[in-house]
């Protein structure tokens, strides 16, 4: 294992951030810690880095004990949310800080950095300062800038979160591929479910310090482990004491026996898809999620009764 | 819109006689007899030596101040700690006192008859009525004018930076160096140029612990009082017009600097250190 | 950090504390209530009553002419706001007494007259009230005012009811700068009032001369009264700031 976590609690006074926490990421792979404000993600990711200090508990890189240890002698690489970009040294000294502390000679320094720029993309600026450029450029040259003293595992917190929704998308792709070229270890923090089904191998989900599941992004939204871990990988509707997502319900508009029977409240056309309001006698509301072809089919409209029966419910203790 | 012209008047008005006539009219009658009187002023011994002695304790406060003020700016900033309003308000009392009154606190001390009095005396040390103690009494009145200007720098530009140095392998001390003062560099310098100029300007603690001896112990602005004193105009006004000078000087360095920082005003703020 | 700063500043000032109380409770209560002391501790802070007033006033005036108006020279003007900030005290005095004393051009003398430390207050206390309202004045939401004149407010009714009150937390910080400075105030004083005991000389000068005239309890005893005063500034300040501070988000 890359990164061993064991029983890790951390306080802030008496907020408890860590409550015992404990998990293994692998070597190599891109793994998305992922929750809600609060949930201690980026709690747990500075204290792998050495940025905080726990109070109880051991972590391990590479198996070897780095409880203790300083940031500086951990080998981390470490992305901030808002870049931390050394405002006051050009792009290429950004990049070459790590080297420069370790003293490497100078035609070596400007080899790697050379050879790192060109694989952020960002060539053509290496004597700009960091003011000059665009949100997207100062994370990839701040990724670039930690990948300089090839770090044993890279540790990246919210690292698009401060990005607008389509620069987002597009450096999500980019740092997948990255880590396909590459291959560090990796552990990337963020609130956003999408970001980690997307981007991660496994997703370590986290709720009020704690880690609620942990599993391929494919395995947290088929089986999910509790009603939040279903609730926060996609979208959900109560049904009965049990669980259903949107696209899991059969609609008909004949009864069948086990169907229950329902108003159509709202037909909401999404695009590609359509997003059909029901309300069910006993006060309750679903939605259904159908494609425009069912739609059309089914003729739905506001008012019109439908009968719905779930394909696949979840239930928890 | 006459309002407006109303009260751009009253505000002129109100500077032009309280500051810019005045120190005019000094300008004008230090040169009004020519520039020979004014020669004869400036290479007097003893205004020679009361130039040196003012920048000898400039040269020696300035600098300790400038180093405390870091540091202690990095403690109230950086550092969680009971008691850091204690050490915030020890900071901006300074600001507060009367000059004569930590004139008068150093005598206590360090006077013959003071404290430290009989145990100075035994290993022959003079502190009071000599240069230590005016380097005290400049230390203490322009302490807080540093860490005042470096607090909020501090604050505004976050430890993000430090701490990705520290990941990239940085020590706590290559960190500083190289990412935490480059980064306060305008804030020090503001400061460093304030207590630079409130060195230059102190008189009521030095009146109090120099002794006031001419040619021995006096200090640029003690050799005004003194050369008023003794109806010396010219002399008066020209170590006034020297000092002036440096003044405006200091002004000037101020606006060229004060784009830099992100404050406007120049009164101490101790509630922001407190957050 | 704390070592040098109880060398610098505790211990001196503690000096002065326990030297006031050198001939006991009773022995400081009459120092400080004796005729000249009072005398000078009622013209200390009467005038520096009037100084903080004249302040509050012209100060906010000029700090909104330089924030608001536009003339040639405004940034000079601006940086001369400074200047009792840079110019040392005894100098400041000086100049006043060139212009307003026995040997002006103008023919006014107020030199030895209360009239003469009040101006010379004014001098050194200037920069406090314009320094502290600027910036608020700067970051004044305009959309404030033109709601309050598109609901019909003239221009002083939206001055008094909409800017002013947005200003008050900082003229009353400047104020009690302003105040606490202008209590102190030594060098700017000396030269110009002359030092009159009873009539123009204010407590710091006392203390000055009580400690010349080697009576360094008495001198003692008043700076107490002075630092008690500086701290309870500090500590009104510090309520005027948290109060000030829940007119923000």
């Amino acid at each position: 294992m890359s990164i061993a976590v064991r029983g890790v609690t951390k306080r802030f006074g008496d907020f408890v951030a860590l409550d015992d926490v404990s998990v293994a990421i692998a070597g190599g792979s891109l793994t998305a810690l992922l929750g809600p404000s609060g949930s201690g993600k980026s709690t747990l990711l500075r204290v792998i880095a050495g940025l905080e200090e726990p109070d109880e508990g051991k972590v391990l890189i590479l198996g070897e004990h780095a409880t203790g240890l300083p940031p500086q002698k951990r080998g981390v690489g470490f992305v901030f949310q808002h870049y931390a970009a050394f405002k006051h040294l050009t792009v290429r000294e950004n990049v070459a800080f790590g080297l420069r502390i370790r003293k490497r000679p100078k035609e070596e320094i400007r080899g790697r950095v050379d050879e790192l720029l060109e694989l952020v993309q960002l060539n053509g600026l290496a004597e700009r300062y960091p003011a000059q450029l665009s949100g997207g450029q100062r994370q990839r040259m701040a990724l670039a800038r930690a990948l300089a003293v090839e770090p044993k595992v890279l540790l990246l917190d919210e690292p698009f979160g401060a990005l607008d929704a389509r620069v987002r998308k597009e450096l999500r792709t980019w740092l997948r591929r990255l880590h396909e070229d590459v291959h560090v270890t990796t552990v990337l923090v963020t609130h956003d479910q999408e970001e980690a089904m997307d981007v991660a191998d496994r997703i370590v989900l986290m709720n009020e310090g704690r880690i609620e599941q942990t599993g391929k992004p494919r395995d947290l939204y088929e089986h999910p482990a509790s009603e939040f871990v279903m609730g926060f990988v996609g979208p959900v509707n109560r049904f009965d004491n049990s669980f259903v997502r949107p696209h899991d319900f059969e609609i008909e508009l004949e009864p069948d026996g086990t169907s229950r029977e329902g108003i159509v409240k709202r037909v909401v056309h999404l695009g590609f898809e359509v997003r059909v309001e029901v309300a069910l006698p006993d006060d309750n509301e679903i939605w259904i999620q159908l494609s425009r072809e069912r739609t059309e089919a089914l003729d739905l409209e506001p008012g019109r009764s439908v009968f719905i029966r779930p394909e696949k419910t979840k239930v928890f203790a | 819109m006459r309002a407006r012209y109303g009260l751009r008047f009253a505000a002129l008005t109100y500077l032009m006689l309280l500051l810019v006539l005045p120190v005019g009219l000094v300008f004008y009658r230090t040169f009004q007899h020519g520039l020979e009187p004014v020669w004869n002023a400036m290479t007097d011994p003893d205004f020679l030596h009361a130039l040196w002695l003012t920048l000898l304790i400039a040269l020696i406060a300035v600098p300790l101040n400038t180093i405390f003020g870091v540091a202690c700016a990095l403690v109230l900033v950086r550092q969680r700690f009971r008691g850091k309003a204690v050490l915030n308000a020890l900071v901006d009392l300074p600001f507060a006192l009367s000059p004569v009154v930590v004139g008068l606190a150093l005598f206590l001390v360090y006077a013959r008859t003071g404290w430290f009095g009989p145990w100075l005396d035994a290993h022959g040390i003079q502190i009071v009525f000599a240069l230590p103690a005016m380097v005290l009494a400049t230390i203490f009145v322009s302490l807080p004018f540093v860490v005042r200007e470096v607090v909020p720098v501090l604050r505004e530009i976050g430890t993000e930076q430090e701490e990705a140095a520290w990941t990239l392998g940085a020590s706590p001390l290559a960190t500083f160096r190289r990412i935490t003062l480059p980064a306060i560099r305008w804030g020090v310098t503001y400061g460093v140029v304030l207590t630079t100029a409130r060195c230059l300007g102190e008189f009521g603690a030095v009146s109090v612990v120099s002794g006031n001896l001419i040619g021995k112990t006096q200090t640029l602005t003690l050799h005004v009082n003194n050369r008023f004193q003794a109806f010396d105009l010219v002399g008066a006004y020209t170590a006034s017009v020297v000092l002036a000078v440096l003044a405006l000087m200091t002004l000037f360095l101020m606006n060229l600097f004060r784009k830099e920082t992100p404050r406007v005003d120049s009164g101490p703020r101790r509630d922001e250190a407190l957050r | 950090m704390i070592g040098y700063l109880s060398f610098i500043v505790l211990i001196p000032l503690a000096a002065v504390i326990w030297k006031s109380t050198g001939s006991g409770l009773e022995g400081f209560w009459n120092a400080v209530t004796s005729p000249a002391a009072l005398a000078s501790l009622k013209l200390t802070f009467g005038a520096s009553v009037v100084v903080a007033l004249v302040n509050a006033v012209m100060g906010t005036l000029i700090a909104w002419v330089l924030v608001r108006d536009d003339f040639p020279g405004k940034g000079l003007v601006n940086s001369l706001i400074d200047l009792p900030f840079a110019l040392p005290t005894i100098v400041a005095g000086l100049t006043l007494l060139a212009l307003y004393g026995p040997r002006g051009p103008i023919g006014i003398n107020i030199a030895y007259t209360r009239l003469a430390i009040v101006a010379a207050l004014l001098f050194v206390t200037l920069p406090f009230v314009v320094r502290s309202v600027q910036p608020v004045v700067h970051e004044l939401d305009r959309e404030m005012e033109e709601a309050a004149a598109s609901l019909g407010a003239g221009g002083f009714t939206i001055f008094r009811r909409v800017i002013l009150p947005n200003l008050v937390p900082a003229i009353l910080s400047g104020v009690a700068l302003a105040f606490a400075r202008a209590v102190g105030e030594f060098g700017a004083v000396i030269l110009i009032s002359g030092n009159i005991p009873f009539k123009t000389q204010v407590a710091s000068v006392q203390i000055f001369s009580n400690i010349e005239s080697d009576r360094p309890t008495a001198a003692a005893a008043l700076s107490v009264v002075l630092l008690a005063f500086s701290f309870l500034t500090l500590l009104a300040l510090d309520l005027v700031r948290r109060w000030g501070s829940k007119h923000e988000s």
